[in-house]
Parts: structure tokens; sequence; C-alpha cells
């Protein structure tokens, strides 16, 4: 239980991190630690204590309540894929906006409001 | 029929342009084109064959039964929404053929397209709330893209605003997908719903609703999490936007919001009344927001805001009347605000401005864009016999049947103040006394088609009131929508229960 709960205060850190920062890479970092704590929260779920390999196989007679949960670990392996794609591609669109603005503090750009 | 056509085939355009069309600008616009045409007959031929098909095809993308394999199901609610995305789809690739011609990179532009259109079919038609996230992410990916496609200071930041709201609520949605496979110990959506059903909610479902909420809420820009929407819609290119208002706020917001509310969770009380208060709020505030913009494009982004609250609070009521109210109001937004939008590209690709100010006196120069901007106005604004004037009739009749006559007084009077900001923009833009924006260049012919093709469509399309092509077509619709638990039932034969082997 300890362990959920630390992994939701990691998830509330990178919430904190991505609301009150205000440097651009910063905000691609706080958005990275929340997608790393949902991940370990997906594998913390399929985790069993003293659980063995997900394999059926003749002569290897594991049942299946002493078998690791396979979904959630294909699960996360997809969704490190996908925060890949989101970090570079806001990583270039930082670089991008420190070449037309010249800074990366999101309070110096601001011509959009309203 | 084989559903996963409608993801591999704008997938593979994709594909192709970036293999084989590069810098080849004609060739990457006919292979889009082309898969947004195949897309969109084979959707009105899945839509009009579902009925033989008992109202549901579902496909399993492997040997194994569901809930052991990922499952495409297509049902009455998603065979329409595959209508009106492909539809406008196809309508924007078309205007964007000439469009485009002021930015470089065209085989960019149509890829991240094809990959939107991608994400979009893939969002409707699967039945698994993983893949639901990763096709919504596919959809995002490419339309944060397509938002900063003009590389000016205006776009990144808009697009990175865009980026950093939509990554962090995507966030949560798998945060609560997680949750709910904690519970379940399945990923199906018809199975998550039995399990519910059978075995009763646990009291951490109500952090899993509040999670959906706001992160399917921010996809479709209701108040609280409309910020990035005017911001990012204006900025997009005119094709782009209309995509986005027409039909990217719908599917991943209002369409995904339905399916999982309605369909898995059994449309809980609690949730209804969320979304009532926030689909108010988003009339309300988008409506008076929208009368001081200057920005022709930034008005359309808060009316955007404005006009999805009555879809969702025509979903909130949940009675069937409001349920019509609000798939008839998605259907007609989307052509109307594409419509809109695409009026809004032809002014700026003419004058290369969008600042009403400097607008001014165009209805002689741009005959079209003007008579297409005026069937534009008198559709939002609710004006029979346009389109928009039976969705907002529909949804004002059915809250006051349902008992929340004071939400139907404040959907009749914002109805009243789009008409007003909507006859700003005539009177700034296309009429009035000469404004000192030049017209540089003409509309081109495609973008002309586009915008008369949807400009018919306002009128045509309230044809689907007939009572009699209502009760086919519309009614099933609804059917799906108000039958809740009919979603699982349908699917529970499919279901292989068996225990591991």
């Amino acid at each position: 239980m300890i362990l959920y709960i630390m992994c939701f205060f990691l998830f509330l850190v990178g919430v904190y991190g991505a609301i009150t920062k205000r440097d651009l890479i910063k905000i691609i970092l706080a958005i990275g630690i929340m997608g790393y704590s949902v991940n370990l929260f997906l594998v913390l779920l399929a985790y069993r204590t003293g659980a063995l390999v997900p394999i059926l196989k003749e002569g290897l007679n594991i049942p299946a309540s002493m078998m690791v949960d396979p979904i959630p670990q294909a699960l996360v392996l997809t969704s490190i894929v996908i925060e890949l794609g989101i970090t570079a591609l806001m990583a270039a669109l930082a670089i991008r906006i420190y070449q037309k603005y010249d800074t990366f503090d999101i309070t110096k750009i601001r011509r959009l409001q309203g | 029929m084989i559903l996963s056509q409608f993801i591999f085939v704008p997938l593979l355009a994709a594909f192709l342009i970036v293999l084989l069309a590069r810098k080849k600008e004609n060739f990457a616009a006919a292979i889009a084109l082309a898969a947004c045409a195949w897309i969109l007959i084979v959707s009105f031929i899945a839509f009009f064959k579902l009925s033989s098909h008992g109202g549901m095809i579902l496909n399993n993308t492997s040997g194994w039964k569901i809930p052991y394999t990922i499952s495409l199901i297509l049902d009455n609610l998603s065979a329409f929404m595959l209508i009106v995305v492909n539809l406008v789809a196809f309508l924007s690739a078309f205007y964007a053929i000439q469009y485009i011609n002021h930015f470089t990179g065209k085989w960019n532009f149509f890829a991240l397209f094809m990959l939107m259109v991608t994400g979009m079919n893939g969002v409707i038609l699967t039945g698994d709330f993983f893949n639901l996230y990763v096709f919504m992410e596919i959809a995002l990916f490419s339309a944060y893209a397509l938002v900063a496609f003009g590389t000016e200071s205006e776009e990144l930041e808009a697009a990175f605003k865009y980026a950093t709201m939509g990554a962090i609520t995507s966030t949560m949605i798998l945060f609560g997908i997680g949750i709910l496979y904690s519970y379940t110990s399945t990923l199906t959506m018809a199975d998550v719903g039995l399990q519910l059903r059978s075995a009763g909610a646990p009291k951490l479902i109500f952090l899993v609703y509040g999670l959906f909420i706001a992160g399917f809420g921010l996809k479709t820009a209701l108040v609280p999490f409309h910020a990035w929407l005017p911001d990012a819609h204006p900025s997009a290119p005119a094709p782009i936007s209309a995509m986005l208002s027409g039909v990217l706020i719908k599917t991943l917001g209002v369409y995904a919001l339905v399916r999982i509310f309605f369909n898995v969770f059994g449309a809980p009380t609690v949730v209804l009344q969320i979304l009532m208060l926030l689909g108010t709020l988003s009339i309300v505030i988008g409506g008076f927001l929208s009368i001081v913009q200057w920005d022709f494009k930034r008005l359309l982004g808060f009316s955007s805001v404005s006009q999805i609250g009555y879809v969702v609070i025509g979903f909130a009521l949940g009675t069937p009347l409001g349920i019509l109210g609000g798939i008839l109001h998605l259907f007609y937004h989307a052509i109307f605000k594409s419509l809109l939008f695409l009026n809004s590209g032809a002014v700026e690709y003419a004058t290369d401005t969008r600042d009403l100010r400097q607008l001014g006196g165009l209805s002689k120069e741009l005959k079209v864009t003007s008579a297409t901007n005026m069937v534009g106005t008198l559709s939002i604004s609710g004006i029979p016999p346009f389109n928009g004037f039976f969705s907002k009739l529909i949804i004002i009749i059915a809250c006051i049947s349902a008992g929340q006559i004071v939400i139907g007084i404040i959907a009749a009077l914002v109805s009243i103040v789009t008409l007003a900001y909507f006859l700003k923009v005539q009177k700034h833009a296309f009429y009035g006394k000469k404004g000192s924006a030049k017209v540089l260049e003409k509309v081109p012919i495609a973008m002309k088609t586009v915008m008369i093709i949807l400009a018919a469509l306002c009128l045509l399309s309230s044809v689907i009131m007939i009572p009699s092509i209502r009760k086919n077509y519309l009614n099933p619709i609804v059917d799906t929508v108000m039958g809740r638990t009919s979603y699982i039932d349908k699917i529970e034969p499919y279901l292989d229960n068996g225990s591991v082997k």
C-alpha cells in the first residue's frame, strides 16, 4: 500500500511541477515525471511477491495465481513509446520557441492572451 | 465488413506520402484525397449496411476472442461519427490542396493530416480502453504538430500550450485506465462495464470519474479546461482549424465521454450533473468571450467552446430528446463550424489578415465567401430553415421538458448572443465601409467549391429532421446511447470468459 501512496505522491510532484514551473524545459520534465509515475503504477499492479514468469509450457507447471500479470507490462512499453514521442515534440517546440523569443520563461512568452 | 480499413487506409496513406511523395506535392495531395474519399465511401456503406448486421459489427484483430484480443466495434453511434469525421476530413483535404500553397512542406502537412484521421477513426471504432488512449495520442500528436505548422511565434506558443495541457490530461486518463484495470483485470470496455455492473463499483470509481472528466473534458474544451482552444484552433492552418473545431473536439471529447460514461458506467447521475454544469458554463462564458474578440478565427474558437456546451448539455440531460438534440447539434456544428473556419481561411488567403478592424466591405470582392459566410452565420445562430435551428430548438425543448427551465432559458438567450457576434463579423468583414486591408489574391476554385458544398449541406442536412428519416436513422443512434447497458449486452455473447487454459 505504501508503494501505491508513494507512486501517487510522485504523480502529484509531476502535476505540481507542470503547474507552477515557469521554465519550458522544467514543464517538459514535470510531464515526464507524471508519465513515469503512471508507468510505475501500472507495473506495480502487475507485480506479485514471489511470482514467476507468465509462460505456459510442458514441464513448467506454474499455477496461474503464481504468475506476474503480463498485460500492464505491455501497456507500459506502449506508453513509454508514446511519451518519448510527446517529449521529443515538446522539446522541438521549446527549441523553436527559444529561437523566436530568446527565452524559456513562460511569463515572457505571452503573445496570446484573453 | 472489414473495420480495420478505417484505420489502415489513412495510416498507409500517411506512410506512403512520406515514403513516395517527398517533395512531389501534388502526388501527396492525390494520395491523401484518394484515401479520404475511400474511407468516406466505406463509412457511408457501413452506416447503411449496419441494420442488416443487427446493429453491431465486431472484428477481432487476432485469432483470440475478446477480452484477450483488441476488438473493433461498429455500432450506430460510431457509424454516425465515422460519417461526420470522414466527411469533414475529405472536404478539408480538398480545400487544403490550394490553401496550403501559402506554406512550405505540403507533403508534411498531408502526412500529419492523414495520421490525425487515423487517430480519430481509431478512437471511434475501438472497443478497448488502452487502444482508445493510444489512438487518442496519435490524433493529438499530429494535432500538436499541425497547430505549430506555420512555425511563427504565436503558432509555436499555442502548440506548446496545447501539448502541455494535452499531455497532462492524457496521463490522467491513463492513470484512470490503470485504476479500472486493477479492479476488473480487463481492458475491454464492455467487459469492464459488465464486471462493474455485476460486482458493483468500488468507492475508488469516483476518482476514475474525476480523472476521465478532467481528461476528456479538456479534449472537449469544456469551460474550466478550455484555455487552449482559442489559442490552438486559430493558430492552425484553416483546414486544420476546421478539423480541430469541427471533429477533433467531438471525437476525442464528446464521443469518448458518451461512450465511456453512458455505455460503460451506465450514466451515473453525479457525472451527468457535473457535465450539465460544465456545459452551461461553456455556453455562457464561451458566448460572452466571443463578443469581445477582434480576431476572426479567435472569435470562432470561443464560439466553438460555446457551441460544444450545447452538445454536452444535450447529452447530460439523459433524456431521449436531449440526446437526439446532442447528436444533431454535434453533426450540424461539424458542418457549419468547418464552413466558418474555411471562410476565415479564405479571407486570410485573400487579404493576408484576419483582424476584423482592418477588414471591411469584402462582400463586393469576395462574393462567394461573403455568401457562404452568411449561410454559416444564419445556421450557427439558429435561424430557420438552416440546420442549427432544429438542433438548438430540440435541445431547448428537451431542457424544458426535463425540468431544467433555467438552463433552457440560458441556452435560448445565448443563441441570441451568438447571432450578435456573428453579425459583428458580417458587419466588420463583409459589409460596412472599406477597411485598410486590400484583396491581394483571388480565392482559388477548390476552396470556393468546398465552401459552396458545405453551405449547401447547411440547408440540406435539415432533411434528416423529416420524421421517417429520423425514425430510421437517428432513433437507433439515440437508442445506442440511451440503452446505457445495451452496448454491454450486445457484446456479451462474444466474450470469452473461460479461465486460462
